[in-house]
């Protein structure tokens, strides 16, 4: 480190640093604006901007906006078809997050502990790498895996279950006429893509309970299973939550996964997508933004009870 | 982390089948679809994803180069990004130094706002900025492409410069104040230096996030093509589907650097064994 003598009249540099020790407000602004500038305007502002478009209305004749407030989107957003979408999205989004839960917590609790060094490094990045590797390729891999010609049709009928996937594919809701045009494939691939966003606040849940706890549970007698279902699980329920925010949010807004794999029936995303794009319909397509944005306000609020805000 | 003989004291030492085989899987239903976008790359077959690939080439690496839209794509995507991290960075950095170095009224509003771009569905940061787009009669651009990403990127650098700081001990700080550094000199040769890893890693993924997004960029981009959005329309209409195996073999390429080195630089960020709450 540099030492300055206490000798020297003082530089330029800690006068500066003196005017600004003295100042504190002044720095605390100098940070802070730059960033809440921005945010503000440009997102808080696009926000308010969406709340403002879903009042105006497009008319029909001209396709130009009518910038006079009116509640019709919001009756549209109500009528059969509409509401039919944002039930099967809500849907979907509730079995995706569940299977999630279930296929995140055995690795979650694995590596939070059993795995320690190399395993445990190599555990973080096979977790992490998908995370935040394209997510457009990670979506085409599932349409090349799930494709009538694919792995997986190809795999059934090796084994000689070919008739079983066919049989499942004629089921109602999950008809179609291969995986990749069926809510199967549309659920996996969702599962797929948001897995890691549970696994990990769930293992860093799970990471925080401690040792004694569980030698103090067994101390008492409690058999392994009672020692998960009473200790263990019970302070876990913070990171589901918390994963579960992640998994119900981006299943919600999805639009790319049920465009390329599934049925051709639309959920909220591409609601919105096909309103502001084919039709021009931005007024719409902010009217449709906002269920989203209420079921997810009420998803949050009901999420904190379970403490999600403190796993995040 | 508890040592290995204190880990050996507890009542069930080593997983169980159950446990093992369903961590197992889980890496493996992550990693191994990956692999099948490698194989097709090579497949004879241009019609359909016929498994197993009736023959094997490598010809369509050499068609890639030729595709002149693939590379305007691919330039656009990093040049985009670059934009959007630097950008990312310098917001990014000074909203965790305000929020670790003050307390303020209102400091619980700010952090939700700069969770808020992620914390949101993709769809809805996208509308938003369209319907403000179009009230403000703002016509598309690079420019509201980078616009949009950087407001999400933000949180990334944040959320790494946070995680640095709240670790790293004020004990250091007061001893370079109290050997006669005034605040700048503690800046530069002492927060800096233990902050500079975790910069670095957060732009490195505010890079990768920048040139992988495509939800928020099909709302921001109008006529132009971000590579996410050229394989977006690939997938869609597909001619010579194993190019864009290759595309996406080249995209990934590009991206694993970045996060592997980001979470090389942060891997003691994340470690929270052992600390009972």
């Amino acid at each position: 480190m540099t030492a300055s003598a206490a000798t020297l009249p003082p530089s330029f540099s800690s006068r500066l640093s003196t005017y600004f020790y003295l100042r504190p407000k002044l720095l605390l602004m100098l940070f802070l604006l730059p960033p809440l500038l921005w945010l503000g305007i440009v997102y808080v502002g696009s926000l308010f901007a969406l709340l403002a478009q879903s009042f105006f209305q497009l008319d029909d004749f001209t396709g130009q906006v009518v910038y006079k407030l009116t509640l019709g989107n919001y009756v549209r957003l109500f009528n059969e078809v509409n509401l039919s979408i944002i039930g099967r999205t809500l849907a979907m989004a509730t079995i995706v997050t569940i299977i999630s839960g279930i296929i995140a917590f055995p690795i979650a609790y694995f590596m939070a502990r059993y795995a320690s060094g190399k395993t445990k490094a190599l555990f973080y990045v096979a977790v992490m790498l998908p995370l935040w590797s394209n997510y457009l390729v990670r979506v085409y891999s599932w349409r090349l895996i799930l494709a009538k010609e694919g792995a997986i049709h190809w795999a059934f009928n090796e084994v000689g279950l070919g008739w079983l996937l066919d049989w499942i594919l004629t089921l109602p809701v999950v008809q179609g006429s291969s995986l990749s045009n069926s809510y199967i494939g549309t659920c996996i691939t969702f599962v797929y893509i948001w897995l890691p966003y549970m696994i990990l606040p769930l293992q860093a849940a799970l990471e925080r309970v401690p040792r004694s706890f569980i030698e103090a549970s067994s101390d008492l007698g409690a058999k392994p299973s009672q020692t998960f279902r009473k200790v263990i699980f019970p302070l876990a329920v913070p990171g589901i939550a918390a994963g579960s925010i992640f998994t119900f949010s981006l299943t919600l807004g999805d639009y790319i996964i049920p465009q390329l794999i599934g049925s051709s029936r639309p959920f909220i995303g591409q609601a919105v997508y096909q309103f502001q794009g084919t039709a021009g319909d931005i007024p719409m397509a902010a009217a449709f933004a906002m269920a989203p944005i209420v079921i997810m306000a009420i998803y949050l609020s009901i999420a904190k009870r379970f403490g999600a805000f403190d796993a995040l | 982390m508890p040592s290995k003989a204190l880990a050996g004291d507890r009542a069930t030492p080593q997983a169980g089948w159950g446990l093992k085989a369903g961590a197992w899987f889980a890496v493996l239903f992550l990693n191994l679809p990956i692999l099948f976008i490698v194989l097709y790359g090579f497949t004879t077959d241009e019609q359909s994803y016929s498994f197993p690939p009736p023959g094997l080439t490598t010809k369509w690496f050499g068609v890639i180069i030729a595709r002149a839209d693939f590379w305007h794509a691919l330039w656009l995507s990093v040049s985009v990004a670059a934009i959007a991290m630097v950008s990312a960075l310098i917001l990014g950095t000074l909203a965790a130094a305000a929020m670790y170095r003050f307390k303020f009224f209102g400091q619980e509003v700010v952090t939700l706002l700069i969770l808020l771009p992620i914390a949101l569905p993709g769809i809805v940061t996208g509308i938003s900025l369209r319907a403000a787009f179009a009230l403000a009669d703002i016509p598309f651009s690079y420019w509201t492409i980078v616009l949009g990403h950087a407001t999400f990127c933000i949180v990334v650098v944040y959320n790494n410069a946070i995680a640095r700081l709240r670790r790293s001990s004020p004990a250091l700080i007061e001893a370079s104040m109290d050997l006669g550094a005034n605040s700048l000199q503690t800046f530069r040769h002492v927060i800096l230096p233990n902050l500079a890893t975790a910069l670095l890693a957060g732009g490195m993924l505010a890079f990768a996030l920048s040139f992988d997004e495509v939800i928020v960029t099909t709302f921001t981009a109008g006529q132009q093509e971000t590579l996410p959005i050229w394989m977006l329309k690939e997938l869609i209409r597909p001619h010579q589907r194993p190019v864009t195996n290759v595309a996406a073999i080249i995209v990934m390429m590009i991206t694993f650097g970045p996060i592997l080195l980001a979470y090389y630089w942060t891997r003691d960020t994340q470690d929270v064994a052992g600390s009972g709450k």
